[in-house]
């Protein structure tokens, strides 16, 4: 769809990734059997940074006239439970959710596969990521996304500025702040300092109930999800030795005397 | 078969960063591997010239075109997946800079990524930190495809100098898109070491209470010649810049001194550091878990323990 009014291109929708992870409070420990991290009973929630993403997709739909966003869809994949994370999405403010089911761990080539075709069906302007999940902290997705879809990326974004059928997005990069301007279609991916996400009220939680989930079947989507990895071992990290508390600034000296530190 | 390896050097202002020798030395621990080096710039002879030094890279590949001025993702991807054709492994830096960039060229290849390789166990058999950091997990990758990968710089020390590589310019057809331009970089200059690579970090946390009061990291940091880091917490507050957040989310860093002051020590903060050589941690809180890391821990109210050290250190 394309309307000559806005410079040539209709920002219609945002597609918004959201992961289903170990709340951010948990402190994740290791299965005895080395097998995995102990899940069972533990705490889910939207991965944070996808929560700003979500934040940030809510804030362009509500500046209104000027970047003509009319749609916040809320992507997942992941088992059942996962419309929880969904319609926590729904509340906070998207149109519609949907639920890539799928009992299996995913790696980001294949969510990244298995967005392309979505992104194919619902033609978004914008793609919202997360820059990673607390989880498997692989840092890859979005990425991944915009090279399947031979899109430009903005990783890392902690601003974005619409204009037309651009954005400028600053990104917190090692050296400091880089803002590169991409054209749209794009995928961003986000920073801590893009925003803060809102709370969800009770009414909205309840008008959630009410908004369209549609579940899609993983195979029906036809997008190979073999791990290409095999993990074979989980481990503790290694434990620091212990180390000795001093009472005052000249023990501190001394320690370090010792260490050859000062 | 012997891993050849493809190293994608990091570099600006005409400098290699020490992140590429990080990955030759993860990338020598593979028994029996080819390394080369690939320099993408507009003119990256000097760059090259100082990959070349690098012990155990065999050759470094200049691949130069005006389109390759600033570090983007979407340019350099096609040029590095056209130069990665020879090559069984592809390895990056897990700075911003190969973060950014590795995916996209994994995805290009049509194979997946290893994220932050922290121990090499063989060619094909990698360590690497999960759960910021609360999990170490041993991975196989398929031997059958190419490996692309970032490699965790803080677990790897540099590789020596002394070596003398071979420099080839090499000819790279690949079509680059121009949908994404570059615009600025605002980057702080300092003056001080380098944040992911210096010897000695001081770092402030929550406690500091303002940017103000946080000048007395810069202070003690500058006494003692030392990078300043900064909690999630101080960032967030807007006492620190974002490029000095360390953690999970920010940088992983490795120095041989790391001085945490008002740092309570969240998890997410922990894993950034605990390949310090050592901890020092200041900090009022007797509870506060940073104590649990540090080698040497005192207790009190940094507003008068900074100026005291700062009067005796250095």
């Amino acid at each position: 769809m394309i309307d000559e009014a806005f410079g040539g291109t209709v920002l219609s929708k945002i597609l918004v990734g959201l992961k289903r992870v170990v709340d951010y409070n948990v402190r994740v420990r290791v299965k005895p059997d080395g097998t995995g991290v102990v899940t069972d009973g533990v705490k889910m929630s939207i991965n944070p940074f996808d929560e700003i993403a979500l934040e940030e997709a809510l804030r362009i739909k509500e500046q209104g006239a000027t970047t003509e966003i009319t749609e916040v869809i809320v992507v997942s994949i992941g088992p059942a439970d996962t419309q929880q994370q969904l319609r926590t999405g729904l509340a906070m403010g998207a149109d519609r959710a949907i639920l890539v089911q799928t009992d299996s761990p995913v790696e980001p080539l294949a969510a990244a596969k298995i967005f392309l075709q979505l992104v194919e069906k619902e033609s978004p302007q914008i793609v919202l990521l997360g820059k990673q999940g607390i989880d498997d902290d692989n840092n890859q997705t979005g990425q991944m996304l915009a090279a399947l879809w031979d899109r430009p990326q903005a990783t890392f974004a902690s601003k974005v500025e619409l204009e037309g059928g651009k954005a400028k997005v600053t990104r917190e990069v090692d050296a400091g702040l880089e803002t590169i301007e991409v054209d749209l279609p794009a995928v961003f991916t986000t920073d801590l300092r893009l925003n803060e996400p809102r709370y969800v009220k009770l009414p909205d939680i309840m008008k959630a109930k009410k908004k369209p989930l549609d579940t899609v079947v993983i195979d029906s989507l036809g997008v190979d999800t073999a791990p290409q990895f095999k993990t074979t071992k989980y481990e503790p990290p290694a434990a620091r030795s212990k180390g000795i508390m001093v009472k005052d600034v000249a023990e501190l000296v001394a320690a370090l005397k010792q260490k050859g530190l000062a | 078969m012997v891993a050849k390896i493809l190293i994608v050097a990091e570099h600006a202002g005409g400098k290699l960063n020490p992140s590429t020798a990080k990955c030759v030395a993860c990338a020598s621990s593979i028994d029996g591997a080819q390394i080369d080096i690939a320099v993408f710039a507009t003119d990256g002879a000097a760059v090259a010239a100082e990959a070349a030094k690098i012990q155990g890279v065999k050759t470094v590949l200049t691949v130069n075109n005006a389109a390759n001025a600033e570090p983007l993702a979407a340019v350099l991807a096609p040029q590095v997946v056209a130069v990665a054709a020879n090559y069984t492994h592809v390895f990056g830096p897990s700075t911003t800079f190969g973060k950014d960039l590795m995916p996209r060229v994994a995805a290009l290849l049509g194979v997946g990524q290893l994220s932050d390789i922290a121990a090499v166990e063989g060619a094909y058999k990698f360590r690497r930190p999960v759960y910021a950091g609360n999990a170490i997990i041993t991975v196989e990758a398929p031997q059958d495809k190419k490996l692309v990968a970032t490699v965790r710089t803080a677990s790897f020390q540099a590789a020596a100098q002394g070596g003398s590589a071979g420099v080839e310019v090499a000819n790279v057809s690949a079509s680059l898109p121009s949908h994404t331009r570059f615009v600025s970089r605002s980057a702080a200059a300092t003056g001080r070491p380098d944040l992911q690579t210096a010897a000695r970090v001081v770092s402030g946390g929550r406690a500091l209470g303002s940017a103000d009061n946080f000048k007395i990291i810069f202070s003690l940091a500058d006494k003692i010649g030392a990078a300043v880091g900064a909690s999630r917490a101080a960032v967030d507050a807007g006492y620190a810049a974002n490029e000095l957040q360390v953690g999970q989310t920010g940088k992983i860093i490795a120095p041989e001194l790391y001085v945490a002051v008002g740092i309570s020590g969240a998890i997410q903060h922990l894993t950034g550091i605990k390949d310090a050589r050592t901890i020092v941690a200041i900090n009022k809180d007797t509870e506060a878990p940073i104590f649990e890391v540090a080698d040497i821990g005192l207790v009190g109210d940094l507003f008068t323990v900074l100026p005291e050290l700062e009067r005796v250190a250095g």
